[in-house]
C-alpha cells in the first residue's frame, strides 16, 4: 500500500470543509477593536480542504490502525477488553454532553449523580471507603495517591518519610509518579517465585519510609501470595500501601485490595472498565482511599445530602486541586454504565474468564516458549523468547511477525526481570477459538524460528509499512511537516 | 453475558487442558482470608434497562442546549462540526491502545504528527508533544521543565492566569518543592512593577496567560525582555482559536507555549475529556514531557511515523524522566486536528473573528444599558469583564429564568472584584441572543 498524502499536501488554496451563519452583528475593521501591535500578520497555515477530501483522508488513516474490534489485542497490563457500543450512546446524550463545568449545582444534578455513584460502587468493588474521580489517568491517580501519602504523614508530624519502595517488577510510571510527588525511590527485589522478596523487604523497610507501591497480581500475573504479611511488614513501621489498579482486571468479586490491607488504589478505567483508550487517551485514574486519608482527596469531592448533590471545596486537609473542573468526566460515564451492564455477578465472571483464558494460553504454549514462573497464572501470563533467541529471532521479532497474522502482539520486553518477555493478556473477552488460532500461530512462528528463522527476523511483511528505523527518527528528529 | 464468550462447556473443557477441576483452583494463590464473599451492587441491567437508567440521569442536567451560554472561564461553547464525532467513532481509531507497534499504528501516529503541525503552526513553535491532561497539566508541566532547566526553584505566575491553573500548580509545587509566587494584576494585565519587583535570581519562568482569565491580552512584548535578561522561561498560555488572529507566543518570544485545546472542537462535556497542549522551542526538545511523534522511513525508504525521543520518558527512564505521564489524550487531540482540518485556515480565522466582533458588539450594548462599568479598560478578543450595579448572584439567577446562561462570577475567585460578570461570546451566539441577554439583563 503507498504512503497517504499529509493533509498539507492535499491543501488546496480556497478549498473549504465548513459552513458558519453570517456574521450578523455590525462588523468593524479587527485593528479598530485591538491595537495591530497585538494582531498576527501572517495566518496560521491550516488545511485548506473540501469536507469529502477531509473525510477520506480520515478514513484512510483509520485503515493504517489496528483497534480492538479489528482483531485480537492480548497487549499485557493494558487489558484491551471490548469497548461496548451502548457507552459511547450514553455517554454522547444530550444532557451528559452539553453541560458548562460551571454550571449551578442545581442545573446538573444529573452529572453529580454520576460521580457520587460512581464513587459508592468503585468503593464497594475495592473495599476502599471513598474514590476521587478527578485523576486524568493512571499515572495521574498514582502521583495523586502518592500525595495523599504524603500529607498523611505531614499531617501526623512524619513529614521526614520521604521514601517510597517500589518493586523491581513494577510499572514505570510508579517510580516515575514518586519522583514527581518528591520522593527517592527505593527498589525492593522479587524472589525466586517472582513476588517481593519479604526479607529484602524487610530490610529496606523503616521509619523513612512513606509507603509501598505494589500491583496484585504483579506484573508477572501472579498474586501476591504473601500480601498480608507484606501489609504487616509496611504498616507496623508505620508506611501505607499503595494499590496500582492496572491489573484489578484479575480479582473483581474475588478478593478487595481494601482486605488485602491496601491504604490507597488507583483505578484504570480504560482497562478494568472497558472504556476505550482512544490510540492514547484519554483515560480516567480514580483514586480510593481508606477512611483516615478520606480528609487528603484532592478538592472538589462530591457530596450529598439529602436528595441533593453538591461539590465540597472546604476540605483543610485535601492536598488541593490536581486536574481542572472535574477530571475525565466523559469517561466516567461509560465506566459506569459498564459496571451497571455487569453487576456483581458479571463482574466476578470478568475476572474469573479472564484468569480463566490467561492460563490457558500459558498451558498451550509452555512447551515452545519458556514459561519463567511456571505456576497458575492469575489475568495474564508472561512468556519468554529466550529459547527462539537460541536461532537469532528476538521476542521483537516474534512480535512483528504476529502483524503478519492480525494479531496485535502481547506487551514485549516487560516486566524488565524477565529476559525477552512477552506478557500476554487475553482478557475475558475472547472466546476459545479465538485462543486456539493465536496459540497455533505462536507455535507456527516458534516452529518457523527454527525451520525459516529469516522470515520471522524480517517481518512484518503485510503490513502497510515494514520496519520502522526508530534510531533515525531519534537522531535526526523531524516532529512536524514543514513545506518543501 | 454478553461481553464474555465462553459458555460453560469452553470453560470445561478450557479447565481441563489447564489440569485443574475448577475455577476456584486458579485463585488458590489468594489467602483465605481475604477472599470476597459479597459485593454489594445493583443487579445486572439489560441494554434497554441501562438506556432507560442513563436517560433518566442524563435528563436531571439542564444543557446549553436550552439555554443560551454566555459562561466561558476557560471552557467554551464553539461550534463543532457533526463529522468530527462520526470519523471519531471509527473503532480503528477509539479502540486502539498507544501506538506502541507502528506498523499496524500509522493512522494514529500520523494524525498525531499532523496534530503537532498544526500546533507548532497556531503557536510559533517548533516542537509540540502529542497531547497532555489538560491546558493546566500542560502548564504545570511547562513550569517543571523550566525549573529543571534553569536549576532554580521559583515559578512567577501572573494573578491573571486561570484561578484553578494556579491552584493545580499549588498543589504540584508543594511537592515538587517549588515556590510559586503570584504577580498582581494592574487594570486586568499583569503589572509590570510588581514583576520587576518580584523577578529574582532564583526565578525558573514567568507563567502568564493571553488571553487571560478576564478576555484580556497580555502585553507580552512589555515582560519579555525583562524576563529573558533575568534568564527566566517566558511560559505562555493561550486560547488557540484566538492565535489565528492574535500574534503567536513564538512570535512574541515565549520558550514554552501551552494551553487549554478544549475549544478545538471538542463539547463542554462538563469539564472532560480536555486536552493540553504543550510546544516548546527546538534547544528543549528533549526535555518535553509526554508521547511525540516523528517522521522516518521503512526498510523500503516508505515514509512511516513512530514514537520518538522515548528517552524522556517514565517506561525507559523511571524515575528519572521529565514526567510521569503515560496515557494522555489521545483522542481529544484527534479530535482537535480534525477540527482545525475542517475548519481549515479561513475557517479558524472566521470563528476567532465572529467570536471577537460579537463579543465586542455584547460589550457595547451592555455598557449602553448604563448598568454596566466596564472592570478594566484593555484590549480582549472573546470575553470582558464588567462590573455589574446588580449583586452578580441575583443577576445571573434572574437570567437563567430566562433561559440564559450568565457570566462567571469573578467574586468566586478574586473578592476586590465581588462586582465582577465574566462574559463569553463565541462565533455561536446570535445577534438575537446578544440583544435578549442585553434585555433580560436590565429587567
Amino acid at each position: 500500500m503507498s504512503e497517504v498524502n499529509l493533509i498539507f499536501e492535499t491543501s488546496r488554496p480556497g478549498r473549504k470543509a465548513y459552513s458558519l451563519p453570517e456574521c450578523d452583528v455590525p462588523q468593524k475593521p479587527i485593528g479598530e477593536l485591538i491595537d495591530s501591535s497585538y494582531l498576527r500578520e501572517k495566518a496560521p497555515e491550516l488545511p485548506e480542504v473540501s469536507e469529502l477530501d477531509a473525510v477520506r483522508h480520515y478514513t484512510k488513516l483509520s485503515l493504517r490502525n489496528h483497534g480492538v474490534d479489528s482483531g485480537f489485542y492480548p497487549l499485557g497490563s493494558c487489558t484491551m477488553k471490548y469497548n461496548p457500543k451502548v457507552n459511547e450512546a450514553v455517554a454522547r446524550l444530550d444532557g451528559f454532553i452539553n453541560c458548562h463545568p460551571y454550571q449551578p449545582e442545581s442545573m446538573v444534578q444529573g452529572n453529580l449523580e454520576v460521580m457520587y455513584t460512581l464513587d459508592r460502587l468503585l468503593s464497594e468493588i475495592s473495599g476502599m471507603d471513598q474514590v476521587s474521580l478527578q485523576p486524568a489517568a493512571g499515572a495521574h491517580g498514582e502521583l495523586a495517591g502518592l500525595m495523599i501519602i504524603k500529607a498523611y504523614h505531614e499531617n501526623r508530624g512524619e513529614g521526614n518519610r520521604d521514601k517510597i519502595i517500589v518493586p523491581d517488577s513494577a510499572h514505570g510510571t510508579n517510580p516515575a509518579s514518586a519522583a514527581v510527588a518528591g520522593f527517592e525511590v527505593i527498589e525492593v527485589k522479587s524472589d525466586d517465585r517472582g513476588c517481593v522478596d519479604l526479607e529484602h523487604l524487610k530490610e529496606v523497610m523503616n521509619e523513612e519510609v512513606a509507603g509501598l507501591m505494589l500491583t496484585n497480581p504483579n506484573t508477572l500475573g501472579l498474586f501476591e501470595t504473601e500480601i498480608v504479611e507484606i501489609a504487616k511488614i509496611v504498616h507496623d513501621k508505620g508506611g501505607l500501601l499503595y494499590y496500582d489498579g492496572a491489573n484489578m482486571n484479575a480479582i473483581m468479586g474475588i478478593a478487595r485490595p481494601g482486605d488485602m490491607g491496601f491504604d490507597v488504589i488507583h483505578f484504570n478505567l480504560h482497562k478494568t472498565f472497558s472504556t476505550p483508550h482512544g490510540g492514547g487517551g484519554p483515560g480516567s485514574g480514580p483514586v480510593g482511599v481508606k477512611e483516615s486519608l478520606i480528609p487528603f482527596l484532592p478538592v472538589p469531592v462530591v457530596c450529598k445530602k439529602d436528595d441533593t448533590y453538591y461539590l465540597d471545596f472546604d476540605r483543610p486537609l485535601s492536598i488541593g486541586r490536581i486536574k481542572s473542573f472535574y477530571g475525565n468526566f466523559n469517561v466516567t460515564i461509560k465506566a459506569l454504565a459498564y459496571i451497571f451492564t455487569m453487576g456483581e455477578e458479571g463482574l466476578k465472571k470478568v475476572s474469573e474468564s479472564a484468569v480463566l483464558n490467561a492460563n490457558y494460553i500459558a498451558q498451550k504454549l509452555k512447551d515452545v516458549y519458556l514459561l519463567p514462573y511456571d505456576k497458575i497464572c492469575m489475568h495474564e501470563c508472561v512468556l519468554s523468547g529466550y529459547r527462539q533467541k537460541a536461532n537469532g529471532v528476538s521476542t521483537l521479532d516474534i512480535a512483528k511477525r504476529l502483524l503478519d497474522f492480525g494479531y496485535h502482539p502481547p506487551t514485549v520486553y516487560f516486566p524488565l526481570i524477565v529476559s525477552e518477555a512477552l506478557m500476554i493478556e487475553p482478557t475475558e473477552c475472547e472466546s476459545k477459538e479465538t485462543l486456539d488460532e493465536f496459540i497455533n500461530t505462536m507455535r507456527t512462528i516458534a516452529e518457523e524460528a527454527e525451520s525459516n528463522p529469516d522470515i520471522v527476523k524480517t517481518a512484518p511483511h503485510n503490513t502497510v509499512v515494514s520496519r520502522l528505523d526508530e534510531a533515525l527518527a531519534a537522531r535526526k528528529p523531524v516532529l512536524k511537516w514543514k513545506k518543501e | 453475558m454478553r461481553y464474555i464468550s465462553n459458555t460453560a462447556a469452553d470453560k470445561e473443557s478450557m479447565l481441563k487442558e489447564i489440569g485443574v477441576d475448577s475455577i476456584e483452583a486458579l485463585f488458590e494463590d489468594i489467602p483465605k482470608e481475604v477472599y470476597c464473599d459479597k459485593l454489594n451492587l445493583p443487579k445486572a441491567m439489560s441494554e434497554i434497562e441501562l438506556i432507560k437508567k442513563m436517560k433518566e440521569i442524563a435528563q436531571k442536567n439542564e444543557t446549553v442546549d436550552k439555554y443560551t451560554c454566555f459562561l466561558g472561564a476557560g471552557a467554551y461553547d464553539h461550534f463543532i462540526p457533526v463529522t468530527i464525532d462520526q470519523l471519531i467513532l471509527r473503532q480503528e481509531f477509539y479502540t486502539a491502545y498507544t501506538p506502541y507497534q507502528p506498523e499496524i499504528s500509522q493512522g494514529t501516529l500520523q494524525s498525531i504528527f499532523e496534530y503537532q503541525t498544526m500546533i507548532c503552526e497556531l503557536t510559533g513553535m517548533d516542537v509540540a508533544n502529542a497531547s497532555m491532561y489538560d491546558g493546566t497539566n500542560s502548564l504545570v508541566e511547562a513550569a517543571i521543565l523550566a525549573c529543571s532547566v534553569t536549576k532554580r526553584s521559583e515559578v512567577l505566575v501572573a494573578k491573571s492566569v486561570h484561578p484553578e491553573s494556579r491552584q493545580v500548580l499549588k498543589t504540584y509545587a508543594r511537592f515538587k518543592k517549588i515556590k510559586v509566587t503570584e504577580v498582581d494584576y494592574l487594570d486586568g494585565q499583569l503589572d509590570i512593577s510588581d514583576l520587576e519587583a518580584k523577578i529574582n535570581s532564583d526565578t525558573a519562568a514567568l507563567l502568564i496567560q493571553s488571553p487571560n482569565f478576564f478576555g484580556i491580552i497580555e502585553d507580552i512584548a512589555a515582560v519579555e525582555k525583562l524576563v529573558h535578561d533575568n534568564k527566566s522561561l517566558l511560559i505562555v498560555s493561550t486560547d488557540p482559536i484566538s492565535l489565528a488572529v492574535l500574534k503567536s507566543p513564538g512570535e512574541l518570544g515565549a520558550d514554552i507555549a501551552v494551553g487549554e485545546g478544549q475549544p478545538l472542537g471538542n463539547p463542554l462535556s462538563y469539564g472532560g475529556p480536555y486536552l493540553g497542549f504543550f510546544a516548546t522551542k527546538e534547544k528543549y526538545m528533549r526535555r518535553v514531557p509526554g508521547r511525540i511523534i516523528g517522521q522516518t522511513v521503512d526498510q523500503q525508504g516508505r515514509r512511516g511515523f513512530v514514537l520518538t525521543l522515548q528517552t524522556r520518558e517514565q517506561h525507559i527512564r523511571r524515575e528519572k524522566a521529565t514526567s510521569n505521564i503515560c496515557s494522555n489524550q489521545g483522542l481529544i487531540a484527534l479530535t482537535a486536528a480534525m477540527y482545525m482540518t475542517f475548519m481549515g485556515k479561513e475557517g479558524l480565522r472566521e470563528v476567532a473573528e465572529q467570536s471577537l466582533m460579537k463579543a465586542h458588539y455584547a460589550y457595547e450594548k451592555l455598557i449602553e444599558t448604563g448598568k454596566f462599568k466596564p472592570l478594566f479598560d484593555k484590549p480582549f478578543y472573546k470575553e470582558f469583564a464588567l462590573e455589574s450595579t446588580e449583586p452578580v448572584d441575583n443577576l445571573n439567577e434572574k437570567l437563567l429564568k430566562a433561559n440564559i446562561l450568565g457570566g462567571y462570577q469573578l467574586g468566586r475567585d478574586y473578592p476586590e472584584l465581588e462586582k465582577g460578570w465574566l462574559v463569553a461570546v463565541t462565533e455561536k451566539r446570535t445577534k438575537e441572543e446578544i440583544d435578549r441577554l442585553v434585555r433580560e439583563a436590565v429587567k
